[in-house]
């Protein structure tokens, strides 16, 4: 088993960065933390289904890794803006299941105190400045935060996911032009499922892979499997290390897959049973991880065994936190409209 | 502080403005096109670039909607930009971000972050430049809870309202005239603020109440002196800020004199006007008027290019007068 | 632990969905992911899947069910299980309806109408007359197309009109109406002659007496006078008419016996200081009565102009309400039209009108002989609360002095 110590210089070419470079403690802790993603999201769904939850949710089940990965190498000062499929980056970035789940019911528990819901989850004091409703809204707004960072020299990065469907706005070819020119310190993760909705990329974009477009802006472009951790966080140590050392901007398209439906409103039309089962069964992110610890003797069947006891009482708790919960008087519908009806 | 009033032009008076929000608040940057060396398409910016440096007085690509969403995450991260449309008829462009992130950031997350962003908008019509580039659009972005939207009338409110903008917490629009720019007035040296959401009167009068915005304040002015010599007496409200409005100044207008005209040059329908009646039909003013409520706003046309037809398509100091006598002596 | 089956939500807005069909039959072993049932939502029919491994049992909706959302309606048993390992739903309400309810807040309209509903008048005016007591029925606008005006309301603040109550006149809807017959609806005038006069009739308790006047004196003054009036520009300048000195022989009249130029009021006699004369003038759908004010001041000539301005301007209905409000009594003379005798209603706030008849030439008996002279007929209603019978006589008899010893009219 390697030990921290040896952690960046491992001998075996072939190591996975993830295991050369963090500790067993933290590889444990990322796999605590897909684990919570995914059972989130599955206890999220759940109570949706019995009408607990209001509105529609999108689900990030299968691309859990992509999440975890980019926000790796990340500070809790660094920022990132998030996607309406932003539950697991809400998490990977240190959110705290019980206050999400309060406020996908709606209570003043919640992050966004009952005014936000899924599409716009948050945790500002982690870095998080919130999942968008709007395909490529968070883009500009990213590329603000970083200029503000540059502005400010206070050696923050901010990431900003946004899905493939966002690569076709004008507001993604704005941004990362502006983010160029101003060498700004933010990464640019294009997480592509494949579909936008249920156009496929293949149906949606010219170039083969989004990463591609990063050489109209002059900023490097990368293409990683979003379903391996490691290779994740290896792509993301790189631009992040560049833009924190004020070379500007990267483009990282994390190809990955989403197992559930767009929303809950899916009827999952435009994909075959067949290549959604390939995903689940062969490429799935979480089983890909464990069996990468195993090898490496990071964990073994028990220890996992134990972790999704852990995450299983985590979310019980968080959902039974967030039914405890006080729902918002109707009263204060204008609060938070202006900073002066606080 | 020196208070002394001394003469300054309503560009002269932004760009004052400008200069002691970025002399005081290092947070505070300008952002937006062709606005340094340039400076300004209606040189109002002009020298800042020189004084404050490129880092500071930012010439952004031609990207509305990008640069618009730059300044709101910035806002949302600890600065304070000032933001300037060429021209108001490009918020169009930039709608999504003004709209669905400025305005309600700070309400979808309950409360724990603030958008502390002001932008500028060049509008009106008056200068031959046509459908595209002579909207008034305020009431637009006036639809929009989380917003706050200023008209400023004279170079001494221009100065004031912007300062007070920056100091805002939230995101506050602000719609210059374009025929104002050169309009001189009383302008205190040093910082000064207006408050945002107070009405001001600009006439004291008995007969009749007339709510105006932007120029028409000053068309409003010179129709009552017209009106005067008639022996009608026009009290004359700048509203100054249409979001949020000073009802109660309204109010306690139209209960004195009994009668209301609202005179704007935006487009009249779902405009000032209407919402200035409506918010009088729904008031304990209701029971003061004493003939119905006029409005006067732009044509429900695009704003031509034919001088004759541009000057057609707003209201004219005699379209007011002729409303205003006709309202006072009850024929109307 | 057996897995619930539950109806699902599957769309945005769905607090119930249908099962249009199950796939599987109760009993029968299913995966994981096994299309279970169908639902049918408003939009589209949508398969649901097996929520895990099992024997599925316990099916508690048929086909066609109305289920609401979130409800167990089968159980998957796992090897061994039985329906004695079904626990309860968890016990929490359904978002659906929101957690945050607010107050529902019922609209109560009111259908009354006010009588003065239907006039056009300002918020203003309207406010004005309802703290002034005054009904706007009463009141002429000077706006467009009649609109009142607060200054209409203000123009009869300070006049003696005493508040009115509302009378409402409805048409009886059993009112058999023939098929050549017209509904005409009633503007103001008429809705306030309808309801000044009912007032008037049904609360003033009135109080006749007649009186035959020979006019062959005051014929010949009046004819004297008018060929004797200077002329201008090719036209005399008056020309007396026997209303003329009718006006002027009852203002004289009232100003002789002061104690019958009066209005009755609930807390005292209003004694007018002038004999402010109210002279009905027909016009078109109605009638309005113009004031001759301090008539008894005036000459002949002088009333006889103004009541050609009056009676004109009345015709086209050019009054200011100033003209027609208030004044101390009245004339109704119906002569012209060949009407020997008539009694008139009272017109509030007045105690007395006066009817005036044709003047006629009727066999009279003078000296114990029977002489040809012309007379008229008039007829003086009181309001039996402020003029009684004497006095009511003693007023008519000094009317009568006048017509028929006109010379005193003019000195």
């Amino acid at each position: 088993m390697p030990a921290a110590s040896e952690h960046n210089k491992s001998a075996q070419d072939n190591t996975p960065f993830a295991i050369r470079n963090y500790t067993p403690e933290q590889l444990r802790e990322v796999l605590h933390k897909m684990h919570l993603i995914r059972k989130f999201e599955e206890g999220a769904e759940d109570a949706y289904l019995r009408g607990f939850i209001h509105g529609t949710m999108h689900l990030s089940i299968g691309q859990e890794a992509s999440a975890l990965g980019i926000c790796m190498p990340l500070t809790e000062a660094d920022q990132i803006t998030s996607t309406h499929r932003g539950h697991g980056h809400c998490i990977a970035k240190g959110a705290q299941v019980d206050r999400m789940f309060a406020e996908f019911f709606g209570k003043t528990s919640g992050y966004c105190k009952g005014r936000g819901g899924s599409m716009h989850i948050a945790d500002v004091s982690k870095g998080n400045l919130g999942a968008n409703g709007i395909v490529a809204g968070g883009i500009p707004i990213a590329t603000g935060a970083a200029l503000s960072a540059k502005m400010q020299k206070n050696g923050k990065v901010v990431v900003c996911f946004f899905g493939d469907g966002a690569n076709n706005e004008g507001a993604f070819h704005e941004s990362l032009n502006m983010a160029a020119i101003w060498k700004l310190p933010v990464v640019f993760v294009c997480e592509n499922n494949g579909y936008g909705m249920s156009t496929s990329s293949a149906r949606s974009t010219a170039v083969a892979n989004i990463a591609d477009r990063a050489a109209g802006y002059a900023m490097p472009g990368v293409v990683v499997d979003g379903n391996d951790f490691s290779a994740v966080a290896e792509a993301s140590s790189q631009a992040v290390d560049r833009a924190r050392r004020g070379e500007g901007p990267t483009l990282i398209e994390s190809k990955t897959y989403r197992h559930r439906g767009h929303s809950k409103s899916d009827r999952n039309r435009y994909r075959t049973k067949e290549e959604i089962d390939d995903w689940k069964t062969n490429r799935d992110p979480i089983s890909k991880f464990e069996a990468e610890l195993m090898q490496f003797g990071v964990i073994d069947q028990a220890g996992i065994a134990a972790v999704i006891t852990a995450v299983d009482a985590e979310i019980a708790a968080g959902i039974a936190f967030a039914q405890a919960s006080e729902a918002p008087a109707t009263t204060e519908v204008l609060s938070f409209v202006y900073s002066e009806q606080n | 502080m020196d208070t002394q009033p001394r003469q300054l032009s309503y560009s002269q008076a932004i760009h004052e403005a400008m200069a002691i929000a970025l002399e005081s608040d290092p947070n505070v940057f300008l952002m937006g096109e062709d606005i340094g060396v340039y400076g300004g398409a209606f040189q109002v910016t002009g020298d800042l670039v020189e004084r404050f440096g490129a880092d500071r007085v930012i010439d952004m690509p031609i990207s509305e909607l990008g640069g618009a969403g730059v300044a709101v995450g910035a806002a949302l991260t600890g600065m304070k930009p000032i933001f300037e449309f060429q021209f108001s008829d490009f918020a169009t462009l930039a709608m999504e971000q003004i709209v669905n992130q400025a305005a309600k950031m700070r309400y979808m997350l309950g409360g724990d972050v603030s958008v502390p962003l002001v932008m500028r908008f060049p509008a009106g019509s008056g200068t031959g430049a046509a459908a595209q580039h002579s909207q008034s659009l305020e009431a637009w972005l006036a639809h929009v809870p989380g917003l706050k939207v200023l008209q400023p009338a004279t170079p001494h409110d221009a100065k004031g309202l912007l300062l007070a903008a920056v100091a805002d917490p939230d995101p506050v629009m602000i719609f210059e005239h374009k025929l104002l720019y050169k309009m001189k007035g009383d302008v205190p040296e040093g910082y000064y603020t207006v408050p945002i959401g107070k009405a001001r009167i600009a006439r004291e009068g008995r007969d009749v109440t007339i709510v105006a915005t932007s120029i028409m304040v000053h068309k409003s002015l010179e129709a009552a002196v017209a009106l005067e010599a008639e022996g009608i007496n026009v009290e004359v409200i700048d509203l100054r800020c249409i979001r949020p409005i000073d009802h109660a100044t309204v109010i306690a207008s139209v209960k004195k004199t009994h009668r209301l005209i609202c005179v704007y040059e935006a487009v009249k329908a779902f405009g000032m006007g209407a919402e200035i009646s409506a918010m009088i039909a729904e008031s304990d003013a209701f029971d003061y008027l004493d003939a119905p409520i006029v409005r006067l706003g732009g044509s429900d046309s695009p704003i031509p290019y034919n001088p004759d037809l541009e000057k057609a398509a707003v209201p004219q100091v005699n379209d007011i007068i002729t409303s205003a006598r006709a309202l006072v002596q009850g024929k109307r | 632990m057996a897995i619930e089956v539950i109806l699902p939500k599957v769309d945005m807005d769905m607090s119930t969905g249908r099962i249009s069909k199950w796939l599987v039959a109760d009993g029968a072993e299913v995966k994981k992911g096994d299309p279970l049932f169908e639902i049918e939502t408003d939009k589209a029919a949508m398969e649901v899947e097996s929520p895990g491994s099992g024997k599925l049992g316990q099916i508690s909706a048929k086909e066609g069910d109305e289920v609401p959302i979130g409800q167990v309606i089968a159980y998957i048993f796992a090897t061994g299980e039985t329906a004695t390992d079904v626990v309860q739903s968890k016990p929490f309400a359904p978002f659906v309806e929101g957690t945050a309810i607010a107050a529902s807040v019922a609209l109560v309209e009111t259908s009354m109408v006010s009588p003065s509903s239907d006039i056009r008048a300002t918020p203003l005016a309207r406010r004005l007359a309802k703290e002034k007591g005054i009904e706007l029925l009463s009141v002429k606008g000077s706006g467009p197309q009649g609109r009142v005006l607060s200054a209409d309301v203000e123009a009869l603040v300070d006049k003696p009109v005493p508040p009115v109550n509302k009378v409402a006149v409805p048409i009886a809807s059993d009112t058999p109406i023939e098929n050549t017959s017209v509904l005409v609806p009633h503007d103001n005038m008429r809705k306030v002659i309808a309801r000044r006069l009912t007032e008037s009739k049904s609360t003033v308790p009135h109080f006749y007496m007649s009186a035959d006047c020979r006019l062959d004196a005051l014929l010949k003054l009046r004819a004297d006078l008018n060929k004797a009036a200077p002329v201008k520009d090719g036209t005399p300048t008056y020309k007396l008419s026997i209303n003329d000195m009718v006006i002027k022989a009852w203002a004289l009249a009232l100003r002789d016996v002061p104690a019958a130029n009066v209005s009755w009021t609930d807390a005292a006699m209003l004694h007018h200081a002038h004999a402010d004369i109210g002279v009905a003038v027909s016009i078109e759908g109605g009638l309005i009565t113009p004031i001759i004010r301090s008539a008894e001041t005036k000459s002949l000539s002088a009333i006889s102009g103004e009541m050609k301005d009056l009676a004109t301007r009345a015709k086209t209905r050019k009054l200011k309400s100033e003209e027609y409000n208030g004044g101390s009594s009245a004339i109704s003379n119906l002569g012209m039209f060949g009407v020997k005798d008539f009694a008139a209603i009272i017109n509030p706030p007045h105690a007395t009108i006066l009817a005036v008849g044709s003047g006629d030439q009727r066999p009279i008996v003078e000296n114990g002989v029977v002489v040809a002279a012309t007379v008229m007929t008039v007829t003086l209603s009181t309001d039996h609360r402020a003029v009684d019978g004497a006095l009511g006589a003693e007023v008519l008899s000094a009317f009568k002095r006048y017509i028929e010893n006109p010379i005193a009219m003019l000195v």
